[in-house]
């Protein structure tokens, strides 16, 4: 019945790992051809991978592993899934009702373990409800603000016999309001006709809107010619080489997109949520800005900063409606302000904040960065990256021209995310050039996942930039416990070559930055995974970095700024 | 290169805390809380006021509706009002949790809590408290030689008071409900 209803919510690939307590399932999966099961190497990565396919394809992602411990090692990446709001759905198998509440084999309390990391979830007790609820997750993952659901199965509910019955989206209690309310749109839009200095803060809740939500937001954006920054969550909802383009902005974004936020006088945030990483200092945020926020979650808005204008709906129907006001209303907007603003803009712009010197000794990670960049640009590529200095350089120096071709770990940043997405995004995406930005570290937490890769034949791209430490982890401990490198590198870190071709994949090693073309070359032209071993500087920092507890316009450009930067205050914010 | 510096000085402070923008005021409302009466739901209720740090003063539950399968929670919370609006936008988030009421906000709204006191005393104190049950009209609802059970229902103040009155008079063990509350008129 389980197989069934996937197949009715047009599920085509599962990411799992069998067990126990989900036998009958697996039997029913190993009798059908519709649907592909991946086996992972580890729970984790299931539903990383589930992450991955689900960020990259629009659709839900879904994950079928066993109780006990099966369940528990996906609490990691539910938890990912619902910081990033990626819809997923997780099946986990359960002891036997009747066994429920006894420390049977295996038992865990999934539903009580995944509450508050999941958008909701289920306890099956009864099989003729199991297709309803099975329907009901997939619409309560995909609607509204996406997140991920669970669905725990007991072993005797899935022996049982029950009544099936279809899909119907509107049989279900959850119906999210899509449309924003017409007044304060129009609201917005008289604020845009009158603003001096606007910018467009864009986020992954224009991602999570569907590709149309994109197409409006670029019409919206050269209608009215204002600047747009995203946030990292949002990178590639406009594209990277669109003339209104800032770059990212926030803790480690770029100086103009950071000084814009701060001087703005309108703030139109689309899909964000003011994340910490974003405001800094709260009290110094953007002071001068009337402050417009559209968001389907109402709890995005007034939970940081104090919004002037709320609009509660989906990124694209509001987006429509608001371009629909504005032009009816003349499309209006105070040109010549803006073209003073963008004039301003222009002036951070020349800072070159990105700006690095690359030596002829050791492999600066930027460089390799704007390498691999400009080498892969051109092609059909997808992006994953792990967690620390490699993922914000990487968000830095590559550029993204379409959505869903950008998958991070942005609010709880999970070192050992960005293999198993890689996975998920090649299954979703067999032909296309799939690259893993990783850092050594990061990428050691999920590497058992070599094995899926191979099996499946894979071709994903392990690009880890080996700095041989907790890069990110050093930088703090540089700029704020006196560079005291407590625990913050690895002393025995493998030989990823012998790694890859101990798994039966490729492996190359490059250090001298005179190769690092024609090794990246090897890399993307070699059909199968690869690890590609990148040794670079040890020490670098990644600039811009807006220290914690800061304004947007106290932001650290280079090494030179950073002496004593970072008071007491500071500190205790991560 | 320097970026520009234009406000200084406040940064000693934590980011978490610096919310000028937002008022400080401490404001007590009651919630009602209208959900479906599926396993868990009081848990998800709770679990949301644990995991984000919020306060809960008083917490009923019953079911409301046998047919509909609705129970009503009615919560009585403090809070910053930006904090009280963030509660009421993440109760209203949980997918069983069908309506949210400030009744605080939308009120008029009348509040009723029961309460059982035991009073264990004899002579003069014994019939101190029976007077003053008389006057806060408790009734009477058990009695031994040495004690008295006291039942007492209206708003949370009216209790506290007295069970402040009962306390010197041999106050040993008191219950609550907590409270429950309805807006007054259609
Ligand atoms: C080491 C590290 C450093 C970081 N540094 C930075 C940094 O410098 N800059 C940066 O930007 N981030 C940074 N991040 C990421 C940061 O922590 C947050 O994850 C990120 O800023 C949040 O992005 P977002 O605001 O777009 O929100 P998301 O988490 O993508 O949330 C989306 C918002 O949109 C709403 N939404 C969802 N769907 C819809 C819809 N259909 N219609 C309308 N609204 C919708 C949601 O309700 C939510 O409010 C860093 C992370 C790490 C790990
Ligand atoms: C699971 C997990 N544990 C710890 C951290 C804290 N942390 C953030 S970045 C980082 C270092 C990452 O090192 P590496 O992957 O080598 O990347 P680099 O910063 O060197 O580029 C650590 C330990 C985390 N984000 N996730």
């Amino acid at each position: 019945m389980l197989v069934q209803a996937l197949k009715d919510q047009g599920v085509d690939t599962v990411f799992g790992y069998p067990g126990g307590a989900v036998l009958p399932i697996y039997d029913e999966v190993f009798q059908q051809n519709d649907i592909r099961h991946v086996l992972v190497r580890h729970e984790q990565g299931a539903v990383h991978a589930a992450e991955g396919y689900a960020r990259s394809t629009g659709k839900p992602g879904v994950v079928l592993v066993t109780s006990g411990p099966g369940a528990t090692n996906a609490v990691t990446g539910l938890t990912d899934a619902l910081m990033d709001s990626i819809p997923i759905v997780v099946f986990t198998g359960q002891v036997p009702t009747f066994m429920i509440g006894s420390d049977a084999f295996q038992e865990a309390d999934t539903i009580g373990i995944t509450r508050p990391c999941t958008k909701h979830n289920w306890l099956v007790k009864d099989t003729d409800r199991l297709s309803g609820i099975i329907h009901e997750a997939f619409h309560v993952a995909t609607s509204g603000r996406p997140g991920p659901v669970l669905v725990d199965i007991p072993k005797d509910v899935q022996f049982a016999t029950g009544t099936y019955t279809k899909p119907s989206p509107t049989a279900s209690r959850y119906q999210p309001r899509l449309k924003g309310d017409l007044e304060e749109i129009t609201e917005l839009v008289a604020a845009m006709e009158k603003a001096k200095r606007p910018v467009f803060y864009t986020g992954g809740g224009v991602i999570n809107s569907g590709p149309a939500a994109s197409q409006l937001l670029r019409e919206l954006v050269e209608a009215t010619g204002f600047p747009i920054t995203s946030t990292l969550m949002g990178l590639g909802c406009y594209p990277a080489s669109g003339k209104n383009w800032l770059g990212m902005l926030g803790m480690h974004g770029l100086y103009e997109a950071n000084l814009a936020m701060h001087d703005c006088d309108l703030l139109i945030n689309i899909g964000a949520r003011f994340d910490d990483r974003i405001t800094g200092r709260i009290d110094a945020f953007s002071p001068k800005s009337i402050k417009a926020h559209i968001d389907i979650d109402p709890s995005s808005i007034n939970k940081v900063i104090k919004t002037d204008i709320p609009i509660v709906g989906d990124v694209a129907h509001v987006l429509e409606d608001l371009l629909k006001v504005w032009k009816s209303r003349g499309r209006k907007t105070n040109a010549e302000a803006v073209a003073k603003w963008h004039m301003k803009i222009d002036e951070w712009r020349k800072v070159d904040c990105l700006a690095f010197t690359a030596s002829d000794k050791t492999i600066k990670p930027q460089q390799a960065l704007a390498r691999l960049e400009a080498l892969t640009r051109d092609r059909d590529r997808y992006i994953t990256t792990e967690v620390g200095q490699h993922q914000m350089w990487a968000a830095q120096y590559l550029t993204f021209e379409d959505p869903n071709r950008w998958m991070t770990s942005g609010g709880l940043g999970t070192m050992g995310y960005g293999f198993p997405a890689s996975i998920g995004v090649q299954m979703a995406h067999p032909e296309s050039l799939v690259i893993n930005v990783a850092g050594e570290a990061s990428w050691l937490m999920n590497m058992q996942e070599m094995g899926t890769a191979v099996q499946y034949r894979l071709p994903v791209k392990q690009f880890i930039l080996n700095n041989e430490r907790l890069g990110m982890v050093r930088q703090w401990q540089e700029l704020l416990h006196g560079e005291r490198y407590s625990h913050s590198w690895s002393e025995a870190l493998p030989d990823f070559v012998k790694l890859a071709e101990a798994f039966g994949a490729k492996g190359i090693i490059c250090k001298d930055p005179a190769d690092l073309d024609d090794a990246i070359m090897e890399m993307v032209n070699y059909d199968g995974p690869v690890i590609f071993d990148c040794l670079v500087e040890k020490h670098e920092n990644c600039f811009p970095m807006i220290p914690s507890g800061k304004a947007h316009n106290e932001m650290l450009l280079g090494d030179a700024e950073t002496q004593g930067v970072i008071q007491a205050g500071g500190a205790v914010l991560v | 290169m320097s970026a520009l510096h234009i406000k200084k000085g406040a940064s000693k402070h934590s980011a978490y805390n610096l919310r000028p923008t937002f008022s400080d005021l401490q404001e007590r409302h009651t919630i009602a809380v209208l959900v479906e009466n599926e396993p868990g739901v009081l848990a998800r209720v709770i679990g949301l006021f644990s995991g984000r740090g919020y306060n809960i003063e008083s917490l009923t539950v019953a079911e409301v509706d046998h047919t509909g399968h609705l129970s009503r929670i009615t919560i009585v919370t403090t809070g910053t009002p930006q904090v009280i609006e963030q509660i009421k936008a993440q109760l209203g988030r949980i997918v069983p949790v069908h309506e949210v009421h400030d009744l605080t906000v939308e009120g008029p709204s009348v509040e009723r809590e029961l309460a059982m006191l035991k009073v264990v005393g004899d002579g003069d104190k014994r019939v101190e408290a029976l007077r003053l049950a008389d006057i806060f009209r408790a009734n009477v609802v058990d009695s031994t030689l040495g004690s008295f059970v006291f039942e007492i229902t209206g708003a949370p103040e009216k209790i506290d008071a007295f069970a402040d009155l009962m306390r010197p008079l041999g106050l040993a063990e008191i219950a609550r409900t907590g409270v429950a509350a309805l807006l007054r008129g259609e």
